[in-house]
């Protein structure tokens, strides 16, 4: 029988296996390429269960070098990994800001706890930056978990959408495991990591003044600019810790009565891509991460005293927030000096007092 | 040690999988290859030549396929970036830039300065990226 007449036996086969193709490609192409996507998914997963392991491991080594523990700390950082924070109820949102704040303490304070009990050589520094380290690996952990949940869900019920989007939110997800990673050596041997530009700042305008502890975990100086007085605050180090700014501010204006004629925040600020790391930016707010606590506090008090707020941010994606600090980073300390004296210049009298906060991981930053 | 044989039964699965299809591929590229010896021998060159095509084609494909599997082994590998510690003397300004080490921090005072005795402090503590982005120029 041929397919075309008159054709060659090659040319009949050629032809045959096009319209098989066609017909292939028609009734399974979403299949095909739903396999296509399975397996994209699944190359990740197992990049992301080495990366997740590794993390375990140098976790767990860690601990060992640092805290020195008679028993084997392994079971206890497996079950650690697996520790959860439940969020406050929010169908009546009044006062959801403290019962959070509440959470958050007891968070910390039991993880701390934890660590002492894992590592007890370990001096405070060294227990900030082993909880950061397994904070990490927490991270690693959760992010590993979920999507294998969605990778065995889709093969499960071998839907196009659910494998779709997994496949699709996948590039993001996996460089911001990357980051947490390459974030896990930086906490166990406390190095600077990006999201500590802030603190770096306010390090190296406090340099050679006096700090006294302010809460939470928070220092504060007084250093003289440009004919005004400002309290630097900024996360004591050098240990992990971003402490609680929110507190921090409320406490200096408090000392003050409210006598501050303006606050400056610096932070690391998101960028789109396109932006150049280390690039500054200056704006109005509170400029401050996290679960939002401390910035409603920091917003709360500036409004009963009508308080300006200034914002510098120095630029970096999420990626160099949480590994070593860059740099481009580094290098861009000056340039935020420079725009806080021109703010400071242009926004306050001499003679006025002014709040600076750096805020962020204080990470191997001093002060 | 747990690690360890997690990465190798990572790569032993990739391994076969990937072998699996890289050994089809090789046998049926193998395959078109004798045809076209076949056919050349009994003087139809130009099936001799098209098999010759398929034989080759195969032949690469399985070989880029071995590529791609060795590519993945080896992707999984978390690099340790190399860390810099600016150190400064804030009194005269000597500068030395060496490799990080352990219990390094910003603004940390260390050893006296080779060239006027004061304190020497800890100024950065950084890492060196190569940019691989590309320009899209917009």
């Amino acid at each position: 029988m041929a397919f075309v007449p008159g054709g060659d036996i090659i040319s009949q086969i050629i032809y045959a296996a096009s319209i098989l193709l066609f017909v292939v490609f028609m009734l399974y192409g979403q299949r095909i390429q739903m396999y296509v996507m399975i397996r994209e998914v699944e190359a990740s997963l197992y990049k992301l269960k080495f990366i997740k392991e590794e993390g375990r491991k140098i976790t767990i080594e860690t601990i060992k070098e640092i805290g020195k523990p008679q028993t084997d700390p392994a079971a206890r950082v497996d079950r650690y990994l697996e520790y959860f924070t439940i969020s406050p109820q929010s169908m009546d949102p009044a006062g959801i800001v403290y019962k959070l704040d509440h959470i958050l303490d007891v968070r910390d304070t039991r993880l701390k706890d934890e660590v002492k009990i894992m590592a007890p050589a370990s001096d405070d520094v060294q227990i900030n930056n082993l909880e950061n380290t397994l904070e990490a690996a927490m991270a690693l952990n959760f992010i590993y978990k979920v999507v294998r949940h969605y990778y065995i869900q889709g093969k499960k019920t071998l839907s196009l959408y659910v494998i779709m989007q997994l496949q699709m939110i996948l590039p993001l997800v996996m460089k911001e495991a990357e980051a947490y990673a390459s974030a896990l050596k930086a906490f166990a041997y406390g190095q600077p990591i990006g999201d500590g530009a802030g603190p770096l700042v306010a390090a190296k305008l406090m340099h050679g003044y006096e700090t006294r502890k302010v809460p939470k975990d928070c220092v504060v100086a007084t250093v003289p600019i440009e004919g005004r007085t400002a309290f630097i605050i900024k996360a004591e180090g050098p240990g992990g810790n971003v402490g609680k700014p929110g507190d921090a501010v409320q406490a200096v204006i408090e000392e003050n009565e409210g006598k501050i004629a303006n606050v400056i925040m610096i932070d690391a600020g998101l960028k789109l891509e396109g932006e150049g790391v280390g690039e500054v930016a200056e704006g109005i707010g509170a400029a401050i991460g996290g679960p939002g606590v401390d910035q409603y506090k920091i917003e709360d008090s500036l409004l009963k005293y009508k308080i300006p707020v200034n914002a510098v941010i120095i630029k970096e994606d999420i990626g160099d927030a949480v590994s070593p600090m860059r740099k481009e980073i580094s290098d861009s300390v000056d340039k935020v000096i420079e725009r806080l004296k021109n703010v400071i210049l242009e926004r306050t009298k001499e003679g006025d007092k002014i709040i600076i906060v750096g805020v962020g991981n204080s990470i191997g930053v001093g002060q | 040690m747990m690690t360890e044989s997690n990465q190798s039964a990572t790569t032993a699965r990739i391994s076969t999988y990937m072998l699996t299809i890289v050994l089809i591929v090789l046998a049926l590229s193998i395959v078109a290859l004798l045809f076209a010896v076949n056919a050349f021998l009994v003087g139809n060159e130009v099936v001799a030549g098209y098999l010759l095509i398929i034989g080759f084609i195969a032949m690469g494909l399985s070989a880029w396929l071995l590529f791609q599997s060795r590519r993945r082994v080896t992707n999984l590998k978390i690099e340790a970036p190399k860390i810099m510690t600016t150190i400064e003397c804030l009194k005269c300004g000597f500068k030395s830039v060496r490799e990080f080490q352990r219990g390094d921090y910003v603004y940390k005072e260390l050893d006296k300065c080779q060239k006027c005795d004061d304190k020497m402090v800890i100024t950065a503590i950084y890492k060196e990226v190569k940019e691989k982005e590309k320009s899209y120029n917009v």
